[in-house]
């Protein structure tokens, strides 16, 4: 029978794309994984990851039962070792249309944007981009809601039903939109990396991991581009989704750009933590684009954020507002920054942080 | 040879935003702006044309008043435009907009040598989504997040960007490209430009324009045809606030860090 993305009731079951660069599996994956288990959960159903790539360890597919897949669609193909949009997208395109999984999650990498859209137009499908929250459950989403937004919860009308519940920002973070795809499956989502939790890992679940190697069908002939190099940046770039603490600069040190970024990595060496950036100094050029927090740049949510000279465009906001303890220096006392700080200083970054690293120092030694 | 190059007008989001009370964004009160993307894939649009002699043609789909926008582009050394508007269009989410947008190109025409270029994302959705749509579409190959572009010919070798590297592909045309704005630094308008922009030819396809092409579907376009709806748009509250320190002194930051010590901060 062909394949038809408007019969809803024939798909079934929940399945995360996890993303492997030569051969190992991107954390994004574990992350997606983790929130896929608990819509699968919700609905009732299987959670399956899929995998595509050549000869990967079988202990990386074991493990991702340790993030909550109860099996692995393996896909092991030598046209499947490096990424091309052509390859992929045909291998899972087959694979969804053969099985008929009802959601499909996606890391939002620059892989991952790549691919779910060309499969979400071959499929006819919807795909929502970039999502910071997914729900099933209509009361889980009511719950969510109450805590990250101004609607009335109690007093408006909400339709139930199992839809796939997209939360993403919309305006640069102005707009929160949750979008829903009712007519077609399966339900298809990029998600941001760095916003879902990772769950524990657990032994017992990985050992459990049922691995189903898929027949691929797959020839030169359906690849209509040449990857003649895959080239890692020569510098160590910065990790920023991972710090515990991340001290950002913005605008604010353009008196003096090296004086503003050398007080950043040294606050943030004292505290243990590397140097984020607003968009405004990417744009000037000032620091790497892998520094950069924000609707464009990396969402991260550290136990420490401080905030050097960044007025708090919602663009930038919206990448470090759920950090945990934010801690704001700037000249201006009505910078919107001040108003997700936790602590905030006026004044001026060149003065106030050579005070603050050595005070942190003293409180360090003195413990 | 010929490259078609897809842009967006859009509200500058890094200004001053206007939100209705209903919570949706009031367009018609924000300035708009070309896409920053979308100027990087017209300027890699204009260098082939400078290198080549080839043709560039500028492609939008959005309301009347984007003619504004494409008068710009045409300005700035573009030689045609076709703007894509239509009631029958409003309300598409991106799979409904690379519909539409791939039976536009296609009614421009698509030759064996041509390229088609797109931003890699616009600044009001963030979704990257339509190029690659479109691509698909249209049953040619694509590459996203270019930062670099080398044409021989047929043959279009690029720098793809990955977060921590990138890919160097080579692709044949016809061929779709997604453009980062790190690509270039867009050029100015000329004054010749400005003086010839009003002579070049701008051309309106609305709904009776595309309706004969298969893609073109009531189903598959507009609001209704969209595959994704808004199930609901809210936004965001406000932080409770913080503390704010007094002064900025020593005894500031060092009240600060014993507040800090104490929660355990650090």
């Amino acid at each position: 029978m062909a394949f038809n993305s408007s019969d809803t009731a024939a798909f079934k079951g929940v399945w995360v794309f996890c993303e492997q660069r030569e051969g190992v599996i991107m954390s994004t994956s574990y992350q997606l994984l983790s929130e896929g288990r608990k819509l699968a959960n919700d609905l009732g159903v299987e959670l399956c990851g899929v995998v595509l790539g050549k000869d990967i360890k079988e202990e990386y597919l074991k493990a991702l039962g340790g993030y909550g897949a109860d099996k692995v669609y393996y896909c092991n193909h030598e046209l499947l070792d490096v990424y091309t949009t052509d390859a992929y997208t045909k291998v899972i395109c087959d694979l969804v249309e053969d099985k008929k999984p009802e959601i499909f999650l996606i890391g939002a990498t620059n892989i991952g944007r790549d691919l779910g859209p060309r499969c979400a137009a071959r499929l006819h499908t919807g795909l929502t981009a970039d999502c910071t929250h997914l729900d099933v459950d209509v009361a889980k989403y009511k719950e969510f809601l109450k805590t990250t937004s101004t609607i009335d919860v109690d007093n408006t009308v909400f339709e139930e039903n199992t839809n796939l519940k997209m939360t993403r920002p919309a305006f640069g973070g102005h707009l929160m939109a949750t979008i829903i795809c009712p007519r077609f499956r399966p339900q298809m989502s990029t998600v941001r990396p760095g916003v879902m939790q990772t769950q524990p890992y657990d032994e017992a679940g990985a050992a459990k991991t049922v691995i189903e190697n898929v027949n691929v069908a797959l020839s030169k002939d359906d690849i209509h581009v040449d990857v003649i190099e895959v080239k890692k940046a020569a510098k160590k770039l910065v990790d920023l989704i991972g710090a515990d603490v991340v001290v950002s600069v913005g605008r604010g040190i353009s008196k003096d750009v090296e004086g503003g970024i050398k007080l950043a990595e040294e606050l943030a060496g004292v505290l243990g933590g590397v140097v984020g950036s607003s968009r405004a100094c990417v744009d000037a050029g000032w620091i790497g684009a892998d520094h950069q927090v924000g609707q464009t740049g990396k969402t991260v949510h550290p136990r420490i954020y401080v905030a050097l000279g960044i007025s708090g465009a919602i663009q930038h906001l919206a990448g470090m507002q759920d950090s945990e303890c934010i801690i704001a220096v700037n000249k201006n006392e009505s910078a919107p920054i001040f108003d997700v700080a936790s602590y905030g200083i006026v004044g001026d970054l060149y003065k106030v942080t050579p005070m603050l690293i050595e005070a942190i120092r003293a409180a360090k030694a003195a413990k | 040879m010929k490259a078609i190059v897809c842009v967006k007008q859009v509200p500058d989001t890094s200004g001053v935003v206007a939100v209705k009370e209903d919570g949706t964004m009031d367009r018609a009160a924000m300035a708009t702006i070309t896409n920053h993307d979308d100027l990087a894939a017209v300027e890699a649009a204009l260098r082939i044309k400078d290198a080549t002699g080839c043709k560039v043609v500028v492609v939008s789909m959005g309301p009347p008043p984007a003619e504004g926008m494409l008068r710009e582009l045409l300005a700035m050394g573009c030689d045609e435009a076709v703007l894509v508007s239509a009631r029958e269009f409003g309300g598409s989410d991106t799979y409904a907009t690379s519909q539409i947008l791939a039976a536009a190109i296609k009614k421009i025409g698509v030759d064996d040598d041509d390229i088609v270029f797109c931003g890699r994302q616009a600044i009001d959705g963030d979704t990257a989504q339509v190029g690659p749509q479109i691509a698909e579409k249209l049953g040619m190959p694509q590459v996203s997040y270019v930062a670099e572009i080398n044409v021989d010919g047929k043959a279009v070798t690029v720098k793809r960007l990955l977060e921590d590297g990138y890919m160097t592909i080579k692709v044949q045309t016809p061929c779709l490209l997604t453009c980062v704005k790190e690509l270039n630094d867009a050029r100015y308008m000329s004054v010749g430009g400005i003086m010839e922009c009003y002579q070049k030819p701008l051309e309106v396809y609305n709904y009776e324009t595309l309706k004969d092409d298969p893609l073109i579907d009531v189903t598959t376009i507009g609001l209704k045809g969209s595959p994704t709806n808004v199930y609901k748009s809210f936004s965001p509250p406000v932080k409770g606030a913080g503390m704010m320190m007094e002064g900025a002194d020593k005894a500031t930051v060092e009240k600060l860090v014993s507040i800090l010590n104490d929660k355990h901060i650090i």
